[in-house]
This record gives structure tokens, C-alpha cells and sequence, in this order.
């Protein structure tokens, strides 16, 4: 009788508390799960197609835009310096709104106020473009999201919604990036999630994209309603996550399958 | 905003035979999909790669719906003097880009 419900005391344990978070000496980016020509793609700059966003933003940052009449470089200087390792520190809490703001938004905010210019909508070409050329600046640099103490009850919110079971699946991202990284889902490696190479190029989507449309895509893959570009609830998810990532190194713009 | 990646090596041997990287942008749309509202998107694809090395074609491919977006296309091709590698691509809509490469071969 004893026996039987340690069982059952074991059983509950396990039912109801979240999964272990991966030990920092198991962590693992989604690089170490590709195939060696993916790699490959990854690691020569000619063969990356994420640098021709590169290439892209590189140009925008020298382009005037806006009534002020202003370019990226006129406050940012060379972009070389100015702004490495600042990817690395995304999401960030900004002060004028008291909420963690990710990279695409801060840009965007830049735009408006600084240079007075209409803000970029999510996944165009030309900011992708800017994230991809910013994040670039940060390529090898440790992440360090999270360092800010103003951002602890954002974590804290994020890493809720992480355990979260939602959807018609009744799955968290827990599920399957905490308790199943080392398996795989219909032929695939299910991975740890850790967002150390955004914007990425997929070459699912063809295309580079944000850390927003890969939460996005899962999101629907449970069968749950995404929440819309921008939410707060998905800046809140970012942040968890580069925060659960943090000390990795950073590979944007990454290739993933 | 169109742009191509181009690796080739700066210097070479005479008689080496060397790697000739290229990327371009481009969306590579198959003329396949349809819209929410059932009209057929147009194929937009890029139809026709050349290089040309000191003015002469040393290497030619067409390209078809099934290639995928930003086509990385890379051939080999040995170091016979130095020059210039002088790349284009051709395509529906009017598309036509160039990029050029130089080596010195020794």
C-alpha cells in the first residue's frame, strides 16, 4: 500500500510540475543539430543567402529616411562598432514604454522618432533587412539578454507562457524543447529553441524571418490562435527565451532547414 | 534591392582548378501558387545564368520553376591567366543583373 502511492505521490510529481530546464552544460543550438551541408550554408558568407539582407541593410543604414532627413550612420556612425554586441542584448527594456522592447520594434521606434519616418512593417524586406545588418554586428558575441532587473517580471511572464499548455494539441513549448529536444517530430530534429541566430534565413520559407514568425509558426503548429506581430506576449516569449539562451553565442544571420 | 554574392579566389597557380561561388537574390516565384482569391501568381524566375572569363562564355545554365529562391549556383573551371569573371542573369519581367570578379593567376 505504501509502495502504491509513493507511485501515485511520483506520478503527481510528475504530472503537474514543469519539465526540467535543460542543465547550461547540455544547451545546444539548432546549428549542432543540422546536417553538414546546412552548416556549410551557415558558415561561408558568399554561400549565406541571409547575407544578401545583409547586404540590404547595410545600404539602408547609409539611406536617408524620414522628414528629419536623418540616416542611421548621421547618429550610429559606423555600425561595425556602434552596434556590436547590441543584438546580443535584445529584447531591452525601454523606458518610454516600461516594457521589453525586441530589436525590430527599437528599430522601428528609432524610425519615428529620430528620423520621423513611417515605421517598417513586420517581415518587409527592409527590416529584415536592418535587424539582419544590425545582428550581424553581434555574430560570435555571448548573449546577455536579461542582465537588466526591470526586465525580471517580463522573464517571469514569458517563461509562463513557456510552460503554458494551449492550443487543440494541449501542448507547451516545454513540451517538446524542454522534455524532447533529442527526438525528433515527423523527420525532423525537434531542437531547444534556443533564438541565438535571428533574423535566420529557413530555407522552408525561402526567405530570411524574425524570431516573431518562427514563435508565430509554432503557435499554429499546437493549433492555437497566434498572437498578431508586435504583441506583448510574444516580446515577452523572445525575452524569456534569449534569456534562457543566455552566454551562447550569437550566429545571425543563421540558416536553418 | 537586388544583390549577388560572388566567391571567387583573388589569386590562383596556372593550372589549378578553382571554385566559382555565386548567390543571387531573387524570389524565384514558380507561376504555380495561387492567391487567397484563386488568381495564379506570375512565374518570376530567373531563366538564364552566364559567365563570360576575359570576354569569352566559360560557363552557361537555364534555370527552371523547381529551383529554389536565391539560387546558389557554383561550377569549377581551371586558371588559365589573369582576368575577369563577368557573371549574368536573365530573367521573367525583365529582371537582368551583372556582377563581375577578378584573379590574378600566376
Amino acid at each position: 500500500m505504501r509502495f502504491a502511492g509513493a507511485i501515485a505521490a511520483v506520478l503527481l510529481i510528475a504530472g503537474s510540475a514543469f519539465a526540467a530546464e535543460i542543465p547550461q552544460a547540455d544547451r545546444r543550438s539548432g546549428y549542432d543539430f543540422m546536417k553538414p551541408d546546412t552548416r556549410a550554408m551557415q558558415d561561408e558568407d558568399t554561400a549565406n543567402p541571409g547575407m544578401l539582407w545583409v547586404l540590404d541593410g547595410e545600404g539602408l543604414w547609409k539611406r536617408k529616411a524620414g522628414t528629419a532627413n536623418k540616416t542611421c550612420a548621421d547618429c550610429h556612425d559606423d555600425a561595425r562598432t556602434s552596434m556590436k554586441g547590441v543584438a546580443a542584448r535584445y529584447p531591452s527594456f525601454d523606458k518610454s514604454t516600461g516594457r521589453p522592447i525586441d530589436l525590430e520594434q527599437r528599430i522601428n521606434s528609432c524610425r519615428t522618432s529620430q528620423q520621423q519616418a513611417t515605421p517598417l512593417p513586420f517581415e518587409s524586406r527592409g527590416l529584415l533587412a536592418l535587424t539582419a545588418f544590425i545582428a550581424r554586428q553581434s555574430q560570435g558575441v555571448r548573449i546577455e539578454t536579461g542582465a537588466d532587473p526591470q526586465l525580471a517580471p517580463f522573464i517571469a511572464k514569458g517563461r509562463e507562457l513557456y510552460v503554458q499548455r494551449q492550443g487543440q494539441l494541449n501542448l507547451s513549448c516545454a513540451n517538446c524543447h524542454d522534455d524532447s529536444w533529442d527526438k525528433r517530430l515527423a523527420g525532423s530534429a525537434i531542437t531547444q529553441g534556443h533564438p541565438t541566430g535571428y533574423p535566420l534565413y529557413r530555407l522552408e520559407w525561402q526567405s530570411l524571418g524574425s524570431l516573431q514568425r518562427r514563435l508565430r509558426a509554432c503557435i499554429t503548429g499546437i493549433r492555437a490562435q497566434a498572437y498578431d506581430y508586435g504583441a506583448p506576449e510574444l516580446v515577452e516569449l523572445e525575452l524569456y527565451l534569449m534569456s534562457r539562451a543566455r552566454g551562447m553565442a550569437m550566429e545571425a544571420p543563421a540558416v536553418r532547414p | 534591392m537586388a544583390s549577388a554574392l560572388i566567391n571567387v579566389p583573388a589569386k590562383a597557380k596556372r593550372g589549378d582548378i578553382i571554385e566559382i561561388k555565386t548567390l543571387m537574390s531573387h524570389i524565384m516565384e514558380t507561376g504555380y501558387r495561387h492567391t487567397t482569391a484563386g488568381e495564379v501568381v506570375p512565374r518570376d524566375i530567373i531563366t538564364s545564368f552566364t559567365c563570360r572569363f576575359n570576354g569569352s562564355e566559360i560557363f552557361r545554365t537555364d534555370l527552371f520553376p523547381a529551383i529554389s529562391a536565391n539560387p546558389f549556383i557554383t561550377f569549377f573551371t581551371t586558371a588559365t591567366e589573369s582576368g575577369k569573371f563577368e557573371f549574368e542573369w536573365t530573367g521573367d519581367q525583365g529582371f537582368s543583373e551583372t556582377a563581375s570578379a577578378s584573379i590574378t593567376v600566376e
